[in-house]
């Protein structure tokens, strides 16, 4: 039995997929708290983590979960949790924390039906405005939203590998229905995965939390005395409750450490964007009914493209806005009553008509025949 | 070879410390670091604090010479949990107020005494939300005037260390702060045993509780801490009437069972032998 992921062909649904790749990008750390429609995330790790010698545990709420991960992150460790909108809301305070102290650490949010209990099995794309504004304060977000049984694998890894880069909280942000859905899915070969891993720091060093844009970051019980806070603090961890220079230091720092580099952080894929009457923007289980829908209008004649957002946070602007040059008209399908949408159309502009698809209610999707149906009454 | 005397400054980093004078959580610190040194350490390397929101969590964060982990608001034992199972060799300690500790953090106190988490949770209860200006708190006495109870509590306090002991802690002693000889012998014994140990300190805070409770000062507090404090021996003899605004002090339980770190890492040496046979 190898030590940890494989190279081989799966039949996964989604949750395992996840699970799997945080064995692979050597998580080494997983606390949740059962929650449809994640709770196959924390089976899967409470079973495959200790083989690998990692810690699997069940924590009494969310709070206590994500609490657990970004300590065991300051002893070392990478970490995850899982979760769905209920928990997800539990945990923002904390990810606020794990922003400021710049902790390395993966939140998984399996996105259900809200607001509150809602339906709880059923599917919905509505916290993606959450995961960019969840924590209170000044801060930025990195979220990404796969598609597919396979890239909720490839993007398991990257948040972990991101997370690890930039020293901050990662989420990925997955559905229901690309959590639940199976697929054939062929793993690729370990070593040729790249994994990276939190800077250390050398042993004289003193400087956790700044002067660098992303400080080294030891580990507690190395000898370094760190001390950590969530509380504003300078270059040395030592706090600062009412300075104004160090709070401005300390804030901008961190947010300028994520957005000065969102053209390495953000990913999506583009379809035909620049030659397109009407463009689509797009991200996780919806994307799959655009594909459909974009061959069906080709069929008829139609010049259609897309982006999908891999990345949902930063935001991909660039490359909306290069959609946005092309298409006179841009359609927003979501399963939520408009988030993405606004977003467009505060990258588009004023030239062009961005138009809403919104469906929400018992996890039913946006087929391709009304993504369809919405394309040709744009185009008329 | 002669006995080094103790000197708080070597704990501590050179950062003014916030804590109103008269204030018992400067007892706690220096009891604890006193304690600390008459086990035989010299330093606080093999130490990781942990604390969360509220006067009390600064007495590690940053002051100690070692790792200190503050984090939110009655959080700090949750975090203690990560630390501690990636980190099962270092002594994870943690300091909290009775907000922080028993208030909003209630439920993570019982279930780490529950799973007989290998931490030491020192709690200094001053009875009061002292940080926001004196709120009534879980442990405030009942009757007690704070700013938000300004006709006196109306609600009856919290017994911290008897529910730590009925969760399954390990190690459970209450003092007040006017018995410092009995504090640092428990913090020295809960330094050398294993599993979740939890001292309870009841301590002044003149400043935010004191002044409205009708206390002239600090000093009166600590007497007054001193003159009700009630051993835990002769409390068993008296009715419930008579404890009525009594601090029962003492040892409430010290017993052995195998911490969760242990039993988690037993546990996956068997996984992984499972994973090898197949």
């Amino acid at each position: 039995m190898k030590k940890r992921s494989v190279e081989n062909v799966y039949f996964w649904q989604g949750n395992e997929a996840c699970a799997e790749a945080a064995l692979a990008a050597d998580c080494r750390f997983f606390a949740g708290y059962p929650i449809t429609p994640a709770s196959e995330i924390a089976e899967h790790l409470a079973r495959r983590l200790p083989q690998t010698g990692g810690v699997a545990l069940q924590m009494e709420d969310e709070l206590a979960a994500i609490g657990a991960v970004v300590g065991a992150s300051w002893a070392g460790a990478k970490a995850m949790t899982a979760t769905s909108g209920p928990g997800f809301d539990l945990m923002q305070e904390t990810i606020g924390w794990a922003f400021m102290t710049e902790t390395p650490c993966v939140i998984v949010d399996v996105q259900r039906l809200g607001p509150s209990t809602g339906q709880a099995t059923k599917c919905g794309q509505g916290d993606v405005m959450q995961a960019r504004w969840g924590t209170h304060g000044d801060y930025v977000a990195i979220a990404l939203s796969p598609n597919s049984v396979r890239e909720t694998f490839d993007l398991t890894i990257r948040a972990f590998n991101l997370a690890e880069k930039y020293r901050t909280p990662v989420v990925l942000l997955t559905d229901e229905e690309i959590a639940h859905m199976r697929e054939r899915v062929t793993v690729p070969f370990l070593e040729s995965m790249e994994i990276i891993n939190r800077r250390k720091p050398k042993p004289n060093e003193k400087m956790f939390f700044g002067s660098d844009e992303v400080p080294p970051m030891p580990s507690v019980g190395e000898g370094f005395d760190v001390a950590v806070t969530g509380s504003t603090h300078d270059e040395y961890g030592i706090r600062f409750t009412s300075d104004p220079d160090v709070h401005k230091r300390l804030v901008e720092r961190l947010n300028g450490k994520i957005l000065d580099h969102a053209e390495e952080i953000v990913e999506t894929e583009t379809y035909n964007i620049s030659k397109c009457e009407v463009g689509i923007v797009c991200f996780g289980c919806t994307s799959r009914s655009v594909y459909d829908a974009v061959e069906l209008a080709e069929a008829k004649g139609h010049k259609v493209g897309y982006v999908r957002l891999k990345t949902m946070w930063p935001f991909p602007e660039k490359t909306v806005k290069q959609l946005s040059k092309t298409a006179s008209k841009i359609i927003i399908p979501e399963m939520n009553l408009k988030q993405v949408f606004y977003e467009v159309q505060r990258v588009a502009g004023d030239s062009t008509k961005v138009v809403p698809l919104n469906k929400i209610g018992g996890g039913v999707p946006i087929t391709p025949e009304e993504m369809l149906a919405k394309i040709e009454e744009e185009i008329r | 070879m002669t006995e080094e005397s103790f000197s708080i400054k070597k704990y501590l980093r050179d950062v003014p410390l916030p804590f109103c004078p008269g204030c018992g959580a400067v007892t706690v610190m220096s009891e604890f670091l006193r304690a600390v040194h008459e086990t035989g350490y010299r330093n606080l390397d093999k130490f990781v604090f942990c604390s969360g929101i509220g006067c009390s969590a600064w007495i590690p964060s940053p002051h100690f010479k070692a790792d200190s982990v503050h984090t939110l608001h009655g959080r700090s034992i949750p975090v203690a949990t990560g630390i501690k199972l990636m980190r099962p060799d270092v002594n994870v300690v943690v300091f909290g107020g009775d907000g922080d500790i028993v208030g909003i953090g209630l439920s993570h106190f019982i279930h780490a005494a529950r799973r007989n988490l290998d931490i030491f949770v020192i709690m200094v209860n001053n009875m009061i939300y002292g940080m926001t200006g004196g709120q009534v708190a879980p442990t405030t006495p009942f009757k007690s005037k704070t700013t938000t109870t300004p006709y006196g509590s109306f609600e009856y306090p919290l017994d911290a260390a008897r529910l730590a002991a009925t969760a399954g802690a390990a190690y459970v002693a209450r003092w007040t702060t006017a018995q410092t000889t009995e504090l640092r012998s428990s913090l020295k014994k809960a330094l050398e045993l294993k599993g979740f140990r939890f001292i309870e300190a009841v301590s002044q805070c003149p400043t935010a509780f004191g002044r409205r409770a009708g206390f002239k000062n600090a000093g009166e507090m600590v007497r007054w801490l001193r003159d009700n404090a009630v051993p835990l021996e002769e409390a068993e003899k008296l009715a419930e009437d008579e404890l009525a605004g009594k601090i029962v002090t003492g040892e409430f339980v010290q017993k052995q069972r195998p911490t969760l770190d242990k039993v988690v890492y037993s546990m996956i040496e068997e996984a992984r032998k499972k994973v090898e046979e197949i």
